[in-house]
């Protein structure tokens, strides 16, 4: 019997290489929890047929020497990340047969490093929501409480990894999305510099904030994923070229990073006094490890939220225009061309799908342009200057990750403000592009994680590692 | 925002929509509005938003792929003769 629970990726590709078990018996492990738990949770809404065989291929990298350290892990990938030959549908009717006819440059990545992928996750219908409800294809349940949610909008993924029905697990955030089922669910998620992954091979929802993201059990297993995925692309016209990540990295110093810059001021409302309570003892813990707490101001990024709402729904009403029933995925039939648009764009896409593509037609719509988008991007560039400019004087940005802990099933479901305030400490790192991770920070007494999220200059991402490992030590 | 005004935007959109979806759109737009108006507010001054951002150009070369023609054409709704069919628009 492996020993799941405890599992890291590490410790798994020692057991591999020492031949304590093999690839197959590891991925033989996790599909019997699938078996069991996957019915109840649905994290997975495919697992795929060929695991053994990816697993047997693995296996042999391990002889051969070839192996890496991610060689044999079992990955679970969300549904919005193309795997040539399997169905990738975003958790959209509108894509329930569309078949990807190429690999992500991420899959090509894990591919080459004998990552075995197990299935493909349920998640938000096109990444649109935080609790992973708004799925075609059902809900997915939080394995720690089936009752409650497990965030979203890369729930599947989140669940999957922290119910032991994979070890490592890929994500997609636009504003939030790994980052807060990582809350929900007690995992370590990160959302990286804009353009550090690439996202060829991505269903874009907001292409302006999109970034591919892993979840990780520890600091230490997130940090090998993304270690494997940065790199230059040339095939994602936003990806960081070399020479800039050359420019960028921090010049080194011997000096620690040490100054953590806290916005008290964007928390004085709107925080569960549990979830706050529980971020004062962390950063008690902070302090005593010897950490200067530093008060921040930054008064453009209370409107993040509010400016995200403008401009993701700009860009979703662009890039959700694409489907039309025509080319590929559903389509409904009708009388004319037009007919065939509406009727597979009515019955394709789900209620918060539509909503945001009108939406997104309204603000930038003539006569709104300018008092919506035209005005959003220009706060936004505020926030995006004003963090930039809070960087000069702290090494790190601490908030809580989520104003909450997960909630019911069925919550928030008719409020669509209440849901999109889930994301309220999200959207300053994607809109200003600056990497951000969630850590674990301890369980409530009902047993449901807390968390807390740092943000570091863009492509800082060690930083958040360092400090990531350091709080794993002092928590 | 009135009906009228969520049915030209499902127009602009290519969405059709019920009468009752019509009501919950308003009601859910006119939410989301309230709450995104804040930006309103907030003086930004002379801001250049530029970003420095330029278009990413490539050669028209043709390089091989990994996907074939069979992938994608088998996935047409509707197809004659390996060619996507659509309705007549003319």
């Amino acid at each position: 019997m492996i020993d799941l629970k405890n599992l890291t990726i590490e410790k798994a590709h020692e057991d591999l290489k020492s031949g304590k078990y093999t690839c197959r018996d590891l991925a033989e492990a996790y599909m019997k929890v699938i078996k069991e738990k996957n019915p109840e949770i649905n994290a997975y809404l495919e697992v795929f047929d060929d695991v053994f065989p990816q697993a047997d291929i693995a296996q042999k990298m391990f002889k051969d020497g070839t192996d890496t350290e991610l060689t044999g892990i079992p990955f679970a990938i969300k549904d919005i990340i193309l795997i040539k030959g399997h169905i990738a549908s975003a958790a959209s009717k509108i894509l329930e047969n569309y078949i990807a006819p190429y690999d992500s440059t991420v899959i090509k990545d894990l591919k080459k490093a004998g990552v075995v992928f197990l299935g493909r996750t349920n998640m938000d219908e096109f990444a649109m929501g935080s609790s992973s409800q708004t799925s075609a294809y059902g809900v997915t349940r939080n394995p720690l409480d089936p009752s409650r949610v497990p965030g979203g909008s890369s729930g599947g993924s989140a669940a999957a990894l922290a119910g032991d029905m994979a070890l490592a697990a890929l994500g997609t955030e636009t504003c939030g999305s790994v980052r807060e089922p990582a809350a929900f669910c007690g995992l370590v998620g990160l959302r990286s510099t804009y353009g550090a992954i690439s996202r060829e091979g991505i269903i874009a929802m907001g292409n302006s904030l999109d970034q591919v993201g892993p979840f990780g059990k520890n600091v230490r297993d997130t940090e090998i994923i993304f270690n494997l995925l940065s790199h230059y692309d040339k095939e994602d016209s936003t990806s960081v070229p070399d020479s800039l990540r050359m420019n960028l990295k921090p010049k080194s110093s011997n000096l620690k990073p040490t100054k953590i810059g806290v916005p008290w001021h964007l928390f004085s409302e709107g925080v569960d006094p549990l979830v706050q309570e529980n971020f004062n003892q962390s950063l008690e813990k902070f302090k005593k490890a010897g950490y200067e707490i530093v008060d921040i101001e930054l008064p453009y990024c209370k409107y993040s939220l509010a400016v995200y709402y403008i401009i993701m729904p700009a860009e979703v009403s662009t890039n959700l225009s694409r489907f039309d029933g025509i080319r590929y995925g559903f389509s409904a039939d009708g009388e004319n061309l037009l007919e065939v648009y509406k009727k597979s764009r009515a019955k394709g896409f789900g209620r918060e799908a539509r909503r945001r593509i009108l939406l997104g037609t309204y603000v930038l719509s003539h006569g709104y342009y300018d008092a919506y988008y035209n005005k959003a991007i220009k706060v936004r560039e505020k926030i995006k200057n004003e963090i930039v400019k809070a960087f000069e004087k702290v090494d790190y940005i601490l908030t809580p990750t989520v104003p909450i802990t997960a909630f019911k099933i069925g919550e928030k479901m008719d409020n669509p403000v209440a849901m999109y305030l889930c994301d309220i400490f999200s959207a300053p790192a994607n809109l200003s592009g600056v990497p951000s991770i969630a850590l674990p920070s301890g369980l409530s007494i009902d047993g449901l994680p807390f968390s807390i999220q740092f943000m570091a200059p863009h492509l800082c991402e060690k930083r958040l590692f360092d400090i990531g490992k350091k709080f794993e030590e002092i928590k | 925002m009135q009906i009228k005004d969520v049915e030209n935007l499902a127009e602009l959109a290519r969405i059709e929509l019920t009468e009752e979806e019509k009501i919950a759109i308003q009601k859910d737009m006119g939410g989301i509005l309230e709450y995104v108006k804040m930006i309103e507010e907030v003086e930004v001054g002379e801001i250049k938003t530029e970003y420095n951002l330029k278009n990413i150009w490539r050669e028209d070369e043709i390089i091989p792929r990994d996907f074939d023609k069979e992938i994608i054409t088998k996935q047409f709704p509707k197809s004659q003769d390996g060619f996507l069919k659509v309705k007549k628009i003319m």
